[in-house]
């Protein structure tokens, strides 16, 4: 261990002195030394200016690329979304532009501190706080999320003074969507609200993710949903130069956004008011339509809900509410509401009769007041007790006549009736240009036994009786139509067999170029009936309403009307079952319908009412009937119809 | 005014009598594009850049001085030198000012100083020094001094935290150690040891110093986070091309992608805007400096000089190589200062009194006949 440091034999040791000579071997020794340390310091030279040139002449456009992505951006300019108006002209949708205070996670350290110290400047609820972290849970990439929406000037100029506090933090202006008619026509309009999976798949299918960079709503419900990709626009581009901090430093070039279309809608958004008014507290809907092109004139679901809550992002309260709540406010009644269609399916099955020849108009049948299948013991009970005595075909749809179309259901075969009436749209999509639309049911042997067709059910379920024609006959069993339907079906009627094509949106308007696309009333067939059985439907409906059913609703009414009453009973018990129990009585009263068009003679609305629990349709539907048609016809704005007082003579229908 | 030159030119051949005119002109080249590039680096601010060239002054005046003493007296101020070294060392322990989570300076009130800078040159001077003084019979038990004359500051460096520093502080005794002879088979041994001691190293690092060593080894396990330094300064360096993209005009410096751009990362700064062109430049530079300090340490007179001379020629070397191989992404990201270019005054003046050593021994060479 003595030889630590290593000596070297010197081949020439005999020359000189000793020490002279081990100084030398010394001095060659380090030389030799600093020789190698020479030699190491060249190749890392050359190592390095190795990896320059690599660096420098062959990745060096790799790197440029990187370089420019790192530097440019490119930044979506999200178009402005169309505007929405009535067929007067007046909005009832639209956007404009609001602050949002805006972080972005990912460059923010301690999220909960940063809010806190946030809102020493700016207001931040304790909504704000919950809706923020529902958006940080949904949302995995690095985009900036809003905090706090439409901030004041004061609030904005507060933040930007302490800025340079808050990395990861900015204000941004984003468009908002306004509703200014708040619950009024909810269902109609719907909302837009912000881009979820699902609706990343649907923008995929339609190929238009490019389209959407940048956008963060998109159309969640009624035309909001169905006319999307009119009122979305195009949206621009803006090359940005940028620095580590993301924040834009210049611009490069510019493609400007296209706005949305604007919807021109066929509604009259004045008339919707009067409805809704005239529907006061009661759960229902409504649809008019002018019966000469389809248009829609009114649709109403009610309870209806604010869609200005669902524009930032309901928050739970509200949510929960509108969603628990057993008036179902967010259902579409008028869409995907099937009902019985109770006696209103009565014309329908007249003229059904007519043409397959089953009765002729003036022919008698006695009413005793119930009809009995032959061998059961079972009565089906008409609504006037000792019955209507003799009864011709005007009469039964006049006075309602149930026994009429007992006897008649009983001779007609289901599958004639069914392919009768499906020329009506019942049973299918009237093609409505708002999604969700549900067809209903218009029973016939198959439509049974594909219903039964699960293993839990046998063969006698499947089955179809005569009792389940007779049932059928007066509305009731397994029919179940739409608002929609119905209105469809009575402006068919109306219009002398030629069926429109109902639409809400009459005209789609180019902003840019200020070009009017007019959507064309589309009509989509004829019925097949001869024209005189029709006069005799319309007559007897004109009857219905002058001395039927419906008579009361339209005294001193300054127009003729036609209509037909009904009362679709509930047959399902365990939908009231969940409410409470001091609920239920009224929950499990029955619908109250009304079809009708006016005038008479040159129809100019058609329009279907259903009452939710309203009872009789004579007293409950008809009169809001009369306060549209006032209104559209007269142009009289009548207060809320009140139920009118029960008489004896009403009660059938 | 003719008379006022000559004056002026008699003062500099009488102050300049033992300046190294070729390294003094390296040097300064080196420094010239350093400020430039500082300049850039900075975006344009001349606070900085004439803090460094205040910086510069004192060193300079430094140099001169060190550069005028007698050789003798440097050997002197060895002993003092380290011990002062390491109580600052102690002092900046206890009571340093703390920066970006790190425990480096002293604040003396006119500015704050790195006492490991000084250690720079204080430990190679010590060992000299030691080893001169046991020249002839130098024994294992000087061995385990010198090592432990080494372990102590950077046992102190290294618990700042500055593993960086206190590797180059480690590796300039190692350098001493060398050119005084160390045995190969310690040299290739201590470097086994070091491998293998590794994986028990490991667990004793800081957690950002972990990341680093493994971001050096995969810089797109976490590129927003540390290794961004790496990626950003490989873009610039490549994005920069044989040319250059200008002065002031390197996208990456000023839209604030690349990080300690006017510190550790200044080179980067300089191969975008000046580009391969440059960087070649500038390292042949930093190679006519080094051949012309091995050129004076192989002619130093006494193994004393012999050995700082050396150990401060490849220090100068080390640092510069470090450095550009961290920022091209060669090596993990340890603070390292590119040598005469990154702003900095302790470390300028620190290289300056190196530059003075240097000087020094070659006023005081003697020729010995081979």
């Amino acid at each position: 261990m003595r030889r630590l440091f290593a000596r070297r034999k010197s081949s020439f040791s005999a020359l000189g002195a000793p020490e002279l000579r081990n100084a030398e071997r010394e001095l060659l020794y380090f030389r030799r030394r600093l020789t190698i340390a020479a030699a190491l310091i060249v190749v890392g030279a050359v190592g390095l200016l190795g990896r320059f040139a690599y660096l420098q002449i062959f990745q060096h456009r790799h790197y440029q690329t990187l370089a420019e992505s790192n530097r440019i951006a490119i930044v979506p300019i999200v178009p402005n979304r169309g505007v929405i108006t009535d067929r007067n002209g007046i909005v009832l949708a639209q956007s404009y532009s609001a602050y949002t205070l805006e972080v972005t996670p990912s460059r923010v350290k301690n999220l909960d501190q940063t809010i806190d110290e946030l809102s020493q400047l700016v207001e931040v609820q304790a909504r704000d706080r919950k809706r923020f972290k529902r958006l940080l849970e949904e949302t995995k990439n690095f985009e900036s999320l809003p905090l706090r929406t439409r901030l004041s000037d004061e609030e904005v100029a507060r933040f930007a003074v302490n800025r340079y506090r808050f990395p990861g933090v900015e204000i941004k202006a984003r468009l908002f969507r306004q509703y200014p008619f708040g619950e009024l026509a909810s269902h109609v309009i719907g909302y837009i609200g912000r881009i979820n999976d699902a609706d990343v798949e649907r923008i995929d299918d339609w190929d238009e993710t490019a389209n959407y960079k940048g956008s963060d709503y998109i159309g969640k419900v009624g035309l909001e949903l169905s006319y999307e990709r009119e009122l979305h626009g195009t949206t621009g581009v803006e090359e940005v130069e940028v620095d580590a901090g993301g924040r834009a430093v210049r611009t490069l070039s510019r493609t400007p956004p296209i706005s949305g279309n604007n919807l021109k809608l066929s509604l009259d958004i004045k008339l919707q008011q009067a409805t809704e008014a005239a529907f006061g507290d009661r759960r229902g809907a409504l649809v008019a339509i002018d019966p000469t092109n389809g248009e829609v004139l009114a649709l109403v679901s009610k309870p209806g809900f604010d869609p200005n809550l669902f524009v930032d992002g309901i928050d739970p309260t509200n949510w929960d509410a509108l969603n628990n709540s057993p008036d179902k406010p967010l259902l579409n009644r008028p869409l995907r509401g099937a009902y019985p269609p109770g006696s209103t399916i009565k014309p329908f099955l007249a003229l059904s009769a007519l043409t397959s020849g089953k009765r002729t108009p003036t022919q008698q049948i006695f009413d005793p007041g119930f009809y009995q299948l032959a061998g059961s013991p079972h009565r089906f009970r008409d609504d006037k007790p000792g019955g209507h005595g003799y009864v011709d075909m005007m009469k039964s749809i006049i006075v309602s006549c149930d026994t009429y179309y007992y006897m008649l259901a009983g001779e007609t075969d289901i599958d004639v009736t069914h392919d009768f009436l499906a020329q009506f749209g019942y049973g299918g999509k009237t093609d409505i240009d708002i999604e969700g639309e549900l067809p209903g049911v218009l029973p016939s042997r198959a439509w049974k036994r594909e219903r039964f067709s699960g293993k839990s059910y046998r063969e006698e379920h499947r089955k179809w009786y005569l009792g389940d024609s007779i049932s059928a006959g007066i509305g009731q069993g397994y029919n179940a139509f739409t608002p929609v339907q119905q209105a469809e079906a009575i402006a068919t009627i109306a219009n002398d067999g030629h069926a429109y094509w109902p639409h809400l949106v009459r005209a789609v308007e180019n902003v840019k170029t200020g070009a009017i696309r007019e959507i064309a009333p589309r009509e989509t067939h004829v019925l097949a009936v001869k024209p005189e059985y029709l006069a005799l439907i319309k007559s007897a409906l004109v009857g219905v309403a002058r001395e039927g059913t419906s008579a009361r609703a339209f005294v001193g009414a300054q127009y003729v009307s036609a209509g037909k009453t009904g009362t679709a009973q509930l047959f399902s018990i365990k939908q009231g079952e969940k409410y409470s129990a001091g609920k239920v009585d009224e929950r499990l009263r029955d619908h109250a319908w009304y079809i009708a068009y006016a005038p008479a003679d040159h129809p100019r609305i058609a329009l279907a009412v259903l009452v939710e629990n309203g009872g009789f349709g004579a007293q409950a539907a008809a009169p809001i009937a009369r306060a549209v048609f006032d209104y559209y016809l007269l142009g009289r704005t009548p207060g809320a119809a009140s139920d009118s007082p029960r008489t004896g003579d009403d009660e059938s229908d | 005014m003719h008379k006022f030159f000559a004056l002026l030119g008699r003062l500099w051949e009488h102050l300049g009598r033992r300046v190294d005119s070729f390294l003094m002109a390296a040097a300064l080249a080196i420094v010239g594009i350093g400020l430039v590039t500082l300049f850039s680096a900075s975006d344009q601010s001349v606070a900085r850049v004439t803090s460094q060239a205040a910086s510069l002054g004192f060193a300079l005046v430094l140099m001169w001085m060190v550069a005028n003493v007698a050789p003798q007296q440097l050997a002197r101020a060895a002993v003092p030198l380290y011990a002062v070294s390491v109580l600052l060392l102690v002092a900046v322990a206890l009571g340093g000012t703390m920066v970006n989570g790190s425990r480096r300076w002293l604040n003396l009130g006119i500015g704050r100083f790195q006492p490991s800078e000084l250690m720079k040159i204080a430990l190679p001077l010590m060992l000299a020094w030691y080893f001169q003084k046991h020249e002839g019979r130098i024994r294992f038990v000087d061995f385990i001094v010198a090592a432990a004359l080494i372990a102590l500051p950077v046992w102190l460096i290294k618990r700042q935290p500055d593993l960086g520093t206190a590797l180059m502080i480690g590796a300039s005794g190692f350098f001493v150690l060398y050119l005084a002879g160390l045995s190969w088979k310690i040299i290739i041994g201590l470097t086994a040891l070091a491998a293998a001691a590794a994986p028990l190293v490991w667990p004793h690092l800081h957690h950002f110093q972990q990341e680093r060593i493994l971001t050096f080894i995969d810089p797109e396990r976490d590129p927003l986070g540390a290794g961004y330094h790496s990626t950003q300064a490989s873009i610039a360096l490549g994005s920069g091309g044989v040319i250059g993209k200008g002065w002031l005009n390197g996208t990456q410096t000023h839209l604030d992608f690349l990080p300690e751009r006017h510190t550790d990362f200044i080179f980067a700064v300089f191969g975008e805007e000046f580009g391969l062109i440059g960087a070649t430049v500038l390292l042949v530079l930093y190679l006519l400096l080094i051949g012309r300090a091995l050129m004076i340490t192989a002619n130093a007179s006494t193994l004393f000089t012999r050995l700082l001379a050396g150990a401060i020629t490849l220090m100068f070397f080390t640092y510069a190589f470090v450095n550009m191989a961290m920022v091209s992404g060669v090596l993990p990201i340890v603070g390292v200062p590119l040598p005469l270019v990154s702003y900095g005054g302790t470390a300028l003046v620190s290289l300056f009194v190196g530059l003075g050593i240097l000087m020094n021994v070659q006023a005081n060479r003697k020729l010995v006949k081979t």
